[in-house]
């Protein structure tokens, strides 16, 4: 059960070009589909799949496609998100880098199944040099006939280029990404309506992942009963995962979602154990937006079972004692590391990245900074501890999109499970600056309300 | 810079004909975002005559492209070094010492984060995730990614740069 869906052919030397990719049996499922089912046939595959987005929010990907409105006349449009920004992700990255053909191939696939005949992918501007191997690879596509009128004489035409942001993390949220493929600032639209009935220049959208859409090309090639036969439970599926921090092995691993965290954290295979023979201290398990676990609920949850590396598991006990799946990009922190520094690193960077429309979130980042900045520096009070959690309730829930959402959780997960670190930093502001706070070993365990 | 003299050559100006081909007539806004990089990597950055000849090439309100130039943090308004080192400072690339390589990138260039070499050469910024957290710490420099930075690995680059600037552009 540890094969690989998507990485199977990565370490094939010119599998970033079409024609090795081809030989390795690249772009048969477009064969298979445009030869022998319907639109509708995908779509049914993808459903019973049990794809979820590999985003972020693990919204199922059959579902999302059945909401796109089909008005007669009117174009529609899917686009692929690789505007990959959410620290401690950076897997897309590496697909699109190593294997951009797969992109390519889930590219044709969804949008025969949606109907949908001028594509897009819009990359994040700091991916240049990506943006370049895809632009190369889509050329070939062209010159081999997958891309372009009547592909391989289906009847089925499909145009597909790339587009570029600028640096901004917000145009990751998919209704952001539309106003900036429009060429306007990426604010986040209010919905309804949604972009399956409002998208890109008003006509409906379809927006997915990078990996999301990489993974159409197994399910299609295999059936979508078969996909769904990987994994564990409703986490179907491999998943790529983004390792980084105090590790021995960063990197992207593909994993079976049934595998243990502590498996993923010390195996060989996967991270390779901590590094420097340190103990672990913290993760976030699936991007800095996500719920900071403390040590002793990594590797199993509240009530002792083992957790694993799948979406139910990774929230088992909601926020008061889990955390999510998220876009799987996994940070280890061993026992040097200062959870309150790494607090105010993550709400600098939303700070940074809030787009401004919605006040709770434009104000409140800010605010949040600020107060971490001088707990950090050894300023802080110890009311300040209850103010930050009282500015974090005020932005989760309050904005137009789940930006504000993903910077009031690591404050919150880090007050809930890190209390006693923030207070010394008030009570030992000259010490607090020179040294971390260090690991808590013999933690009793006093579940809060969420 | 007067009006006049603000003229991309043949070669950009068929790249931007191709960015704005990619969309739909009547679309062209949509080809903003490539088009104003397309400007700053040859103008060195947006001023507002630049702004200007972009918003006529687009055939949109010059008011569309501020906005623009000014929410998303690549598009610098006003002129920077010929190399931008841009550190990345967030989460993963900070346990992994992204702080130390910006001091020791301040010490070296004798400048802070956001200022410039007196030389005109080197800006220096701190920048937020650019997804490259399992191979930190590292620093942009125009189009090319810099991965597991050490101070040795830093001083060959900048010793690169300043010897041949253009080197941070990938080219057409």
């Amino acid at each position: 059960m540890d094969r690989k869906l998507l990485l199977e052919h990565i370490g094939v030397e010119g599998i970033h070009t079409h024609d090795v990719y081809r030989k390795q049996g690249g772009y048969k499922a477009v064969e298979k589909a445009l030869k022998s089912m319907s639109p509708d046939d995908i779509v049914e595959e993808v459903k019973k799949s049990g794809l979820r987005g590999r985003g972020g929010a693990g919204f199922p990907t059959g579902m999302k496609w059945s909401f796109i409105a089909k008005p007669e006349g009117v174009p529609r449009h899917f686009l692929c998100n690789a505007d990959e920004s959410e620290p401690g992700t950076f897997k897309d990255r590496y697909l699109m880098e190593k294997i951009p053909h797969l992109l390519i191939e889930g590219m044709i696939l969804s949008s025969y199944a949606l109907g949908c005949n001028q594509s897009y992918i819009y990359i994040r501007g700091e991916y240049m040099y990506v943006l370049q191997i895809l632009e190369k690879a889509i050329a070939e596509a062209y010159a081999n006939g997958w891309l372009g009128k009547n592909i391989k004489g289906s009847g089925f035409d499909l145009e597909l280029a790339v587009s570029t942001g600028a640096g901004a993390y917000i145009c990751g949220e998919e209704t952001a990404l539309i106003e900036s493929l429009e060429g306007k600032r990426g604010n986040p639209r209010i919905k309804p309506p949604f972009p399956a009935v409002k998208g890109l220049w008003g006509r409906p959208t379809v927006v997915n992942n990078v990996e999301t859409i990489a993974a159409v090309v197994p399910i299609v090639n295999e059936g979508g009963d078969a996909y769904a036969q990987f994994g564990i439970g409703r986490s179907t599926g491999t998943k790529l995962i983004s390792a980084s921090g105090n590790i021995n092995k960063p990197g992207v691993y593909e994993i079976n979602m049934g595998i243990t965290v502590e498996e993923f954290i010390y195996s060989d295979t996967y991270c390779g154990g901590m590094k420097n023979g340190k103990k672990l201290k913290a993760c976030v398990p699936g991007g800095s937006s996500v719920p900071i676990l403390p040590h002793y609920l990594v590797c199993k949850t509240a009530t002792g079972e083992d957790r694993l590396m799948s979406y139910e598991s990774l929230s088992d006990g909601g926020f008061a004692t889990g955390s999510m799946l998220g876009s799987g990009g996994f940070i280890v922190y061993d026992e040097d590391q200062c959870i309150v520094r790494n607090t105010w690193n993550f709400s600098r960077f939303y700070h940074h990245e809030s787009c401004g429309q919605c006040s709770p979130c434009r104000e409140g980042t800010g605010w949040m900074e600020k107060v971490l900045h001088r707990l950090e520096y050894g300023h802080g009070k110890m009311e300040d501890i209850d103010l930050l959690w009282d500015i974090q309730r005020k932005i989760e829930g309050n904005t137009i999109c789940p930006l504000g959402d993903a910077a009031a959780w690591p404050v919150a997960a880090a007050i809930r499970h890190f209390r006693e670190e923030f207070e010394w930093h008030v009570n030992e502001p000259k010490l607090c600056v020179t040294k971390n706070y260090g690991l808590v070993t013999e933690k009793k365990f006093e579940p809060v309300n969420a | 810079m007067s009006q006049e003299n603000i003229q991309l050559p043949e070669d950009l100006l068929q790249e931007v004909g191709r960015q704005i081909a990619k969309f739909p007539e009547g679309m062209q806004k949509s080809a903003l975002l490539s088009v104003l990089h397309i400007a700053q990597a040859h103008f060195g950055h947006l001023s507002e005559p630049v702004m200007d000849y972009v918003a006529r090439l687009l055939h949109i309100l010059p008011i569309e492209v501020y906005e623009v130039a000014t929410f998303y943090s690549m598009y610098d308004t006003v002129p920077v070094g010929k190399v931008k080192l841009e550190v990345c400072r967030t989460g993963p690339c900070m346990i992994e010492g992204a702080e130390k390589i910006v001091s020791y990138i301040e010490n070296k260039l004798g400048i802070k984060d956001g200022e410039t070499t007196a030389d005109g050469m080197f800006t220096l910024k701190t920048v937020e995730c650019l997804g490259a957290c399992g191979y930190a710490p590292m620093l942009q420099a125009g189009e090319k990614f810099h991965e597991h930075l050490t101070e040795a690995k830093v001083d060959e680059l900048i010793e690169q740069y300043r010897n041949n600037p253009k080197a941070n552009y990938l080219g057409l």
